[in-house]
């Protein structure tokens, strides 16, 4: 428990909760993007700085823009009221529960944990690098194949609507 | 010899030489800490100066451009007219909009700055010249750059105001769309290098066969590469003929419509700054980082020859700049999805064939041909395509 | 070919950049305070009055006759008469006018006061440098700072000038042929008159053949 880890603790914490907590969507959206930035920090923190810099990229830089737009669109006065029905509350608080229960049971009985003292972690992009190419190369070679498809498509997408303009 | 050896190595590690010898005098626990301040404030100090000068020049440039004189009534040749400016920017009233959301509308000029800055954190400036040598410092890059977006949103949706929030979508839509081509142009050296470190890429570029250097730009591929990520550069920065998100004409000033005094100087020093680092970054990619182009130039130091670079490619963004109109909003999307993509794509595999080839005159004509080919015919099939028609508007009928 | 059309107009910028450079006859802006355009003629801002002779109040051609006050599109004229008379330039009595405003930021240089004037009295000026950190007060002309003299309106427009110079002059001469005609008539009828002071009685009743009125 380094200073820094607590400062990036309070800062993720602090953003989640002001991400459920504030009542404008937006300003929510926001903050959900400062608790991802606390993320990454603490992955950097960690020394995974693949993992740490693919986060803000992903979602900070993405998904955050996605969930913007996402709001913007369906913007209207009525949705953007909270639920007030108690019945929400309690679906809310038995997911959150639930979640939390696997996620803690998982990190409590992994091997992960057992260590009081974590190794030096050295996971630099060369190694990751190796590791996709040599034992996750399926994976990697499926989901490449999958993103691409779905790149191609949508450009494909984008010009038939305008063959059918014409 | 040996002498002029020394003079020169020393000449080019000045500023190395410098704080290492200005931190010896403090206690080793505090020199982490102040190494990092100096190099910030150096950073900022350089490239803060740089926007300066930049604006003089793109002032000057474009109106000698139009035949007019551009500024020159303070100081000899209008040399102070950055400071003018600057001083007339701070002295403004601040004004924000009466219903705007105050800490959003605060903190976008902030957030696009510091964001804009962090980048410099992994560009080889000159020899030994980088602040951190991360191992995934091209990524590192490609994250900070992200924030920019995030920026930009909240300066157009905190502002409340018609022409900020248009600006914004713009922005947003155009830099999404260019990231992709701008990250697909970049990965054919992070191919070839075997590296996301930028110190490597530069390293890998900076040897010499005979007086010609290695750079990634002089192979049919990077060249290819180096041109796509140019174009990419130019809109993810917002520049003319990408400048939609501020189109004058049409939504006043874009996203920062609503911003007044030194909040929109930060705004245009942002967007400068972000256009450097970027330019910056396409100089270490491509075109050998800090390295001298013949190897006889070697002695001349190497942040002298980064920054020449910079500024060469800040002049032709000018230059672009005075010659090109501005484009359409579905012009600049297929010009990114129909154009850029494709080329981006197919470069990754010319790059591949290059790697497996052997050296020599076949892999330059094939890999070049598969560069050349596509370009020309998908340029002319796009240019062919279009028939000239009543436009009909998609969402207004 | 794709991108010739660039190449094309970067050629052209290039060559624009480089020859402002090489040609002077290319930039052709003029660096205001210090260089100035010559003005044309028929230029035109905001009106002036004129006066002959050396006094601007007593050369004042104005006789408050109120036309122009009345014709101005947007009411920028303001004057008062004034009680007592003084000669104009040909010699007769006439009423002046003793205020003569003209608010300038008001006033959209139409000229049609000018048009309008019998008098020649009021006319276009070309002085534009009017700029003045007293919003109100500066820009409201009064007589004094209106009174212009004649030579200052045949500087600025010499043609327009001698043309109402030579009309001035035509119509004074025939006053004048006029005031000696009736001088002469005068002094013949005085002359006779005095020859046959009997039969006065029946030349009395008639009047001289050249009177003006």
């Amino acid at each position: 428990m380094t200073t820094s880890f607590m400062i990036l603790a309070v800062l993720t914490v602090a953003g989640t909760a002001a991400a459920m907590g504030l009542r404008n969507a937006v300003h929510c959206v926001l903050a959900l993007a400062l608790g991802f930035a606390g993320i990454a920090m603490l992955y950097l923190q960690l020394g995974a700085q693949f993992v740490g810099f693919t986060q803000i990229l992903v979602y900070v830089g993405a998904v955050a823009i996605l969930a913007v737009f996402a709001i913007m669109m369906t913007h209207n006065d009525k949705s953007m009221a909270l639920p007030d029905s108690h019945s929400a509350w309690v679906a809310g608080c038995i997911v959150a529960v639930a979640v939390f229960a696997v996620l803690a049971r998982a990190i409590v009985s992994s091997s992960a944990s057992a260590q009081t003292q974590p190794p030096q972690p050295a996971a630099t992009v060369q190694q990751i690098g190796n590791a996709l190419m040599h034992r996750f190369v399926m994976p990697l070679e499926i989901m490449g194949l999958l993103l691409t498809a779905a790149l191609i498509g949508a450009v494909v997408i984008a010009m038939d609507r305008r063959e059918e303009m014409k | 010899m040996t002498h002029l050896a020394l003079m020169t190595q020393h000449l080019d590690q000045i500023f190395v030489l410098t704080s290492h010898w200005l931190l010896s005098y403090l206690p080793i626990a505090l020199q982490p800490l102040c190494s990092a301040i100096l190099s910030v404030a150096a950073i900022i100090i350089a490239f803060a100066t740089l926007f300066a000068l930049t604006t003089l020049l793109e002032r000057k440039g474009l109106g000698r451009m139009q035949n007019r004189y551009g500024p020159n009534r303070v100081g000899p040749c209008g040399l102070f007219q950055p400071l003018a400016d600057g001083v007339k920017s701070l002295t403004k009233e601040d004004i924000v909009p009466i219903r705007a959301d105050r800490a959003v509308h605060f903190m976008a000029p902030v957030l696009l700055v510091a964001a804009s800055f962090m980048g410099y954190a992994v560009l080889p400036i000159g020899r030994n010249m980088v602040m951190v040598d991360m191992n995934a410092g091209v990524l590192f890059f490609f994250a900070i750059g992200s924030l920019m977006e995030l920026a930009v949103f909240m300066a157009g949706w905190s502002s409340r105001s018609k022409y900020s929030l248009l600006g914004a979508m713009r922005a947003i839509a155009q830099m999404i769309s260019y990231e992709v081509p701008l990250v697909l142009a970049s990965v054919v050296v992070l191919m070839q290098a075997g590296s996301l470190s930028t110190v490597a890429i530069v390293n890998m570029q900076a040897t010499y066969s005979g007086i010609w250097p290695h750079w990634f730009v002089f192979t049919p591929w990077g060249f290819a590469g180096f041109a796509l990520f140019m174009i990419a550069a130019t809109a993810e920065s917002n520049r003319s003929p990408f400048d939609l998100p501020e189109g004058e004409s049409e939504i006043i000033a874009g996203y920062y419509t609503e911003y007044s005094g030194f909040k929109f100087a930060l705004f245009f020093l942002g967007e400068y700054i972000g256009m450097f680092a970027t330019s910056g970054m396409a100089i270490t990619l491509f075109l050998g980082g800090w390295s001298a182009p013949f190897s006889f130039l070697t002695w001349i130091p190497s942040y002298f020859w980064f920054f020449a670079k910079l500024l060469t490619i800040i002049s032709v963004f000018i230059w672009i700049r005075g010659t090109l109109p501005r484009l359409r909003m579905d012009q600049l999307m297929n010009l990114a999805w129909q154009f850029m993509l494709p080329m981006t794509l197919l470069n990754l595999l010319t790059t591949g064939i290059w790697h497996f080839m052997l050296p020599g005159f076949l892999r330059w004509i094939v890999c070049s041909t598969m560069v050349i080919v596509p370009c020309i015919l998908l340029g002319s099939g796009l240019k062919y395509k279009k028939k000239f028609q009543i436009r009909t508007y998609h969402f207004s009928q | 070919m794709v991108g010739e059309g660039i190449l094309k107009g970067l050629a052209e910028t290039a060559r624009n950049f480089f020859g402002s450079y090489v040609s002077k006859d290319r930039l052709t802006t003029v660096q205001y305070p210090e260089q100035r355009e010559p003005q044309i003629e028929a230029t035109r801002d905001f009106p002036f009055l004129v006066y002959d002779g050396a006094d601007w109040q007593q050369g004042m051609r104005c006789v408050a006759c109120q036309i122009c006050e009345k014709e101005c599109p947007p009411k920028c004229i303001f004057i008062e008469k004034s009680k007592d008379k003084k000669p104009d330039a040909f010699g007769k009595m006439q009423i002046y006018p003793a205020t003569f405003n003209i608010d300038i930021s008001v006033c959209m240089s139409c000229q049609i006061c000018v048009e309008v004037c019998p008098f020649d009295a009021i006319k276009m000026d070309v002085e534009y440098h009017q700029s003045s950190d007293d919003r109100f007060g500066a820009l409201l002309l009064n007589k004094q700072r209106l009174s212009k003299s004649n030579e200052y309106y045949n500087a600025i427009h010499p043609t327009e000038a001698s043309a109402v110079d030579a009309q001035r002059a035509e119509e004074l001469a025939k006053l004048e042929a006029k005031a000696k005609a009736a001088a002469e008539v005068k002094a013949a009828a005085e002359a006779k008159a005095a020859a046959d002071a009997n039969p006065a009685l029946n030349a009395s009743p008639q009047q001289p053949a050249g009177d003006p009125q």
